[in-house]
């Protein structure tokens, strides 16, 4: 099971939103499959009862009132953008 | 005698009598960047003239080191830390632009509070991603024992910064050990406190269930010092604890008369090198003379440590670093057509081979149909190595060992073998997986004259204890006293 094929090496970078060429996709494919065999020590263990662990500390959920209030402003949110206009993001068009 | 041989308590009291200016610490910290940073690369971005103006205002103030206790005191900040309008890139080729950040994380902002001088921000492997500091994006930083070795990572550059001279003390982030094992590297004292004592607002997040801000110093007693001053509840981070922050430099009793003391028997097993085994016996033998006991205990799940964490935080991470997709902030493919390929490209372009292989490795361990047989399963495992932390600690007050099976090892030399580097992790990720305080402490010396650290683990939030058995061994040994001659030769 720890093999990961060249195919799916692709359709993971594509679900992660990443493009890699085929050279890359060898190589990914090389290394996952050795990462991912590695991890399947994981089922020498029997993990039967054992409860899932999401968080080290016995927290419960901290919510606050939500209330508007200033945090930054459109300027500033806009200001380290790669391209803007007027007070929007710029990006490629969607829509044919 | 240089300024960097004192410590934080030393310098405050040359400040009082006015034996020394900030100006001259702040001087002093650029003069020896301007000396050696070519050789060590520890910083990617300095901030000299603020530093400087800042220098002078605090020269025409009266030290009060109750209310400001780094007053004056010359930083380094690892650059995954946001600090406003001072560059902060992670390492990472994608915010290589981003020079003009919003808002300060808040431990800069406590930082500012207690008047210490951010003098830059240091590098790091790319987002956090690394053992050697050989994947930061911009230049790999070396170790300054021997530049032909690495620092350790990911927070490579703050621990060279510091074992070089650059600055009294730095801060790192430790994810699974990137705090402690470069501490171990360059012969520094680093802390990853336990989750939660320390915000992590305006930490870019890598694995936010095992991400934390610690000091990296010279000697304990810095370390506890500016631990005192970072910590604390955060209502800007919700997994922040609300727990008591302690006196920690009051605890530094040097008595560890009876302390219980376990040794996992896994620590100290295969793949560990015979001089960091036997430092650590030796190290053992200074706390039973000092009226401490020992006993052989076992973690019986450590072997599955890094399989277990590799799978959360790569996880994790895929989640993460999805925002960064080149529409607010960071840099923009400009080969892109359309929208898709826009986010592809950017992030390809901007993200270097480590830090793509962990989001692939995370989305497909999310992704449908292996979601159970790795994520879940991981978080199980996680579960059974938390449970033999608690069951150890419910006899004894610390858990010792190495922090580093060998020493560091030379600039290239695992690089094309992500499984290998992995596992140089083994003996400080079981802490991140549990959330448990450990410190290293630079505990010996190796053959061709690197150094490597104890690593000492406590209970949760009792960071107290771990720094008393950190600052006993230290008063009985003089390693950390010793400093690297910069410009090391290959032996």
């Amino acid at each position: 099971m720890a093999d990961i094929s060249m195919d799916q090496v692709k359709h993971v970078a594509n679900l992660a939103r990443l493009a890699i060429t085929d050279e890359e996709a060898k190589m990914f494919t090389k290394q996952l499959s050795s990462i991912l065999e590695y991890a399947e020590q994981l089922n020498e263990l029997d993990t039967t009862g054992v409860e899932p662990m999401t968080h080290v500390l016995d927290l419960k959920n901290v919510l606050r009132k939500d209330e508007p209030k200033e945090w930054i402003t459109q300027e500033d949110a806009l200001k380290n953008a790669p391209d803007t206009k007027g007070d929007y993001f710029r990006v490629p068009s969607i829509l044919e | 005698m240089s300024l960097f041989d004192n410590s934080i308590k030393e310098l405050e009291v040359k400040l009082h009598n006015k034996e020394v200016s900030v100006t001259e610490l702040v001087d002093t910290s650029y003069k020896r960047i301007a000396e050696v940073d070519d050789q060590v690369q520890a910083f990617l971005t300095l901030d000299e003239e603020n530093a400087r103006n800042e220098a002078k205002a605090l020269d025409n103030e009266t030290p009060d080191f109750a209310k400001h206790p780094l007053f004056g005191m010359p930083a380094g900040i690892k650059d995954n830390i946001v600090s406003k309008a001072l560059r902060t890139t992670c390492a990472s080729q994608f915010l290589r632009n981003f020079d003009d950040p919003l808002y300060n994380a808040t431990v800069i902002e406590k930082l500012n509070d207690a008047k210490s001088v951010k003098i830059g921000k240091l590098n790091m492997d790319e987002f956090a991603m690394g053992s050697s500091n050989e994947n930061s994006s911009f230049t790999p930083t070396r170790n300054p024992w021997n530049t032909d070795y690495v620092p350790g990572g990911s927070s490579g550059g703050s621990a060279a910064a510091v074992a070089s001279g650059e600055v009294f003390y730095a801060l790192g982030s430790d994810t699974g050990g990137s705090i402690r094992q470069p501490a171990s590297f360059c012969g520094v004292v680093g802390l990853k406190p336990t989750y939660g004592r320390v915000s992590r607002f305006g930490l870019v997040a890598f694995a936010s269930s095992f991400d934390q801000i610690g000091p990296i110093t010279r000697n304990v007693a810095d370390n506890a010092r500016v631990l005192e001053v970072i910590s604390g509840q955060d209502k800007m981070d919700a997994t922040s604890a609300n727990v008591e922050v302690p006196a920690f430099t009051e605890g530094l009793t040097g008595d560890v008369k009876g302390l219980k003391i376990a040794v996992p028997k896994e620590y100290l097993g295969e793949g560990v090198s015979e001089e960091v085994r036997k430092s650590v016996m030796d190290a053992l033998a200074v706390y039973e003379s000092l009226g401490a006991q020992w006993e052989e205990v076992s973690l019986p799940h450590t072997k599955y440590a890094v399989a277990t964490y590799y799978l959360l935080a790569s996880s994790e991470a895929s989640a993460n670093l999805a925002r960064f997709d080149g529409v607010r902030y960071g840099v923009r493919s400009e080969n892109a057509k359309d929208m898709l390929d826009m986010f592809k490209l950017s992030r390809s372009e901007g993200f270097g081979d480590e830090v793509k292989r962990r989001i692939m490795l995370g989305t497909y361990a999310l992704s449908s149909g292996y979601y159970d047989a790795f994520y879940k399963k991981a978080q199980k495992v996680r579960t059974l190595i938390k449970q033999d932390f608690d069951h150890v600690f419910e006899s004894y007050d610390v858990v010792i060992g190495p922090t580093t099976p060998t020493p560091a090892f030379k600039v290239g030399e695992n690089i094309d073998d992500p499984l290998t580097m992995y596992t140089n992790d083994i003996l400080t990720i079981p802490v991140n997986l549990a959330g448990v305080p450990a410190i290293s402490v630079p505990c010996g010396m190796s053959e061709n004259g690197l150094p490597y650290g104890l690593q000492i683990i406590g209970k949760y939030f009792d960071e107290n204890t771990v720094y008393r058995t950190a600052h006993a061994f230290e008063q009985a040994t003089d390693y950390h006293t010793k400093r690297p001659e910069l410009g090391g030769v290959s032996k």
